[in-house]
């Protein structure tokens, strides 16, 4: 660890919180840019004028937008989320069980994903222009080519309603037993899956095939090692920093294909919730759960950068 | 261009080629284009008009793609909504194209504090996943066409700032850049008649790139439902209100999707099969 390096790696992480700042101004001023009184759509048409006013001064609304900004940005880091107009629960409560359940469905995807697109993309660069590559590269292009929905709902064709293995749209909430919890999580795991194991495998791909390009691999097959033995001994050492950098990239895509996962089968993540909020035009959940997953996205791709910076060795 | 050391070998014309593949992908999305401007001529039945008694119903000769939820025609909804699936995303994409390769171009040419900002800022609007992007400005303006078009617009603008960008600093290193500098040329002109011209290629490749991007997103949103309102449907809002005929394995709820696939797919390999000399002409 030398001090460049430091400085390289503190100088991301100030970039992240900017980031974060600017990306909290655009999510708040986005939710305020429609005219219309908080105060009156919450307390109804009967409500007296006594009432609004006094709702709206408890509610800051009489200030003017930055300082409710900052009011709010104050919340947030305090781990104050305010309160749903919906249904006036506190949002900390609302958004708490339907983390959980999304961090477990992200969880499940990236155990199962991960390790088939590492193999998928380390083999076909590997057997690089032969057939086995080709239609790994054409599938992969498919896949990305094609949104997020059209892969679910083809899975739900394929697997429920012609082949009957799996249930098919909604999830039942109770679980009796393991077979039936693999059953549950079967088909948006697999969707997901699909979606991000395409991205990982093309930048797998990409890093093993320059590893090999390198003098010190055809150094290696010049003195007659076996094709296993210089991936394993001398490419994927050196390619190990874009690959875990791939990975994280990859999982950030998780990101755009919960959103539609978690709609189509009616999975009980946050998500969901944030999609039935968007369509309730619940401002403060939507503040709070975008939040969420801007925080999440850009820990992902600062963790990918800082991989990245660290793996590199001229920089250390 | 590395790998480009034998151009004399070749034929006339050299890299102005148009393989196989090139030339199907171009006549899927020339199809989808006039299929956009001519959906009324084309259509079979009344968009709106309900055809049949049946609902979800199969492929037949009268109605090739099947039938929707309500009983209509479902090649002539899909035939209309390639107006909406084309023409917001192509708005949407030159919108979003002509202010980031511009100002990319100047903040290339300016340098100094007016890049600087301009790169952070769009960067860090460039971290916000684009779909959650969608969800909040939706949420908070309500959806119509031209929110729509805007948002879209919004959102792919950053990373076509920073391709073009990219691409306008190596140009703007060089010695014709800098006599035409000393020649006391404006912005406008630098950029324009220097800097344009030379990175030209790239940029129509990025153009298409960014336009299957945005044809994604235009259709995630709609099939949540978030994107363009009934009784309007793109081909995303149409999977969307079939999305019911899916236990019955309705035409209905795939064709859309196929619609979509093709058109991406068509623009993604015409992009990846482009000549070699419109694709790498870059100073």
């Amino acid at each position: 660890m030398n001090t460049h390096l430091l400085s390289l790696l503190g100088g991301r992480l100030l970039v992240a919180l900017f980031t974060l700042f600017v990306v909290s101004f655009v999510v708040f001023g986005a939710t305020q840019i429609l005219p219309g009184d908080v105060a009156e759509v919450l307390l109804g048409q009967a409500a007296t004028p006594e009432a609004v006013a006094g709702l709206r001064s408890a509610m800051h609304l009489d200030d003017p937008a930055i300082l409710r900004f900052f009011y709010w940005l104050g919340g947030l880091a305090t781990g104050d989320l305010g309160t749903s107009y919906a249904n006036n629960m506190p949002i900390a409560q609302l958004i708490g069980g339907r983390l959980k359940s999304s961090l477990q469905l992200a969880a499940a995807t990236a155990l199962f994903s991960v390790p088939i697109a590492l193999a998928l993309g380390i083999t076909s660069a590997m057997l690089r222009g032969t057939l086995y590559d080709r239609a790994v590269t054409t599938a992969t292009i498919t896949v990305i080519s094609v949104p997020e929905f059209m892969v679910a709902t083809a899975g739900v064709l394929i697997f429920a309603v012609w082949l009957k293995w799996l249930p098919s749209l909604s999830i039942a909430r109770n679980v009796d037993s393991f077979g039936e919890l693999i059953r549950i999580y079967a088909m948006p795991v697999f969707t997901l899956s699909f979606v991000i194991s395409a991205q990982m495998i093309r930048m797998t791909r990409a890093a093993v095939v320059e590893a090999l390009n390198t003098p010190y691999v055809e150094m290696a097959r010049l003195k007659g090692a076996s094709r296993t033995r210089i991936v394993l001994r001398h490419a994927l050492p050196n390619a190990l920093g874009p690959i875990v950098n791939a990975v994280a990239l990859s999982l950030s895509y998780l990101l755009g294909g919960v959103i539609i996962v978690e709609t189509i089968f009616n999975y009980p993540g946050i998500a969901k919730l944030m999609v039935d909020a968007v369509s309730t035009r619940d401002l403060p959940l939507i503040q709070s759960c975008a939040m969420i997953f801007c925080f999440v996205y850009l820990l992902l791709i600062t963790t990918a950068d800082i991989i990245a910076i660290l793996s590199n060795p001229k920089l250390r | 261009m590395a790998i480009d050391v034998s151009p004399t070998f070749k034929p006339r014309l050299p890299g102005y080629r148009f393989n196989l593949t090139g030339w199907a992908s171009l006549a899927v999305v020339v199809a989808w284009a006039a299929v956009a401007i001519l959906a009324p001529y084309l259509t079979p039945h009344g968009v709106g008009d309900i055809v049949d008694l049946d609902y979800f119903g199969p492929m037949s000769a009268e109605f090739p793609l099947g039938t929707d939820y309500l009983g209509r025609d479902m090649l002539s909804r899909i035939l209309f909504g390639a107006r909406y699936t084309v023409g917001i995303s192509l708005a949407a994409t030159l919108i979003a194209c002509t202010t980031g390769v511009t100002l990319g171009m100047a903040a290339a040419v300016s340098g100094g504090w007016f890049d600087a900002a301009l790169s952070r800022f769009l960067d860090a609007l460039n971290s916000i996943p684009s779909k959650l992007f969608g969800l909040v400005v939706v949420a908070g303006v309500g959806s119509s066409i031209p929110v729509l078009i805007l948002t879209l617009a919004i959102i792919y603008t950053p990373g076509s700032y920073r391709f073009a960008r990219a691409l306008a600093v190596n140009v703007n290193t060089m010695d014709f850049v800098t006599v035409a500098r000393i020649r006391g040329e404006r912005l406008g002109y630098l950029i324009g008649s220097e800097i344009l011209p030379n990175i030209i290629g790239p940029v129509f490749a990025d153009v298409g790139i960014r336009f299957v991007f945005i044809v994604l997103l235009l259709s995630g949103l709609s099939f949540l439902g978030l994107g363009v309102q009934p009784p309007e449907a793109d081909w995303g809002a149409l999977v969307r209100e079939n999305i019911g005929g899916l236990p019955f394995g309705a035409p209905a709820v795939m064709a859309p999707s196929f619609a979509i696939a093709s058109l991406t797919i068509a623009v993604n390999l015409l992009i990846d099969n482009l000549p070699q000399k419109i694709r790498d002409r870059s100073a």
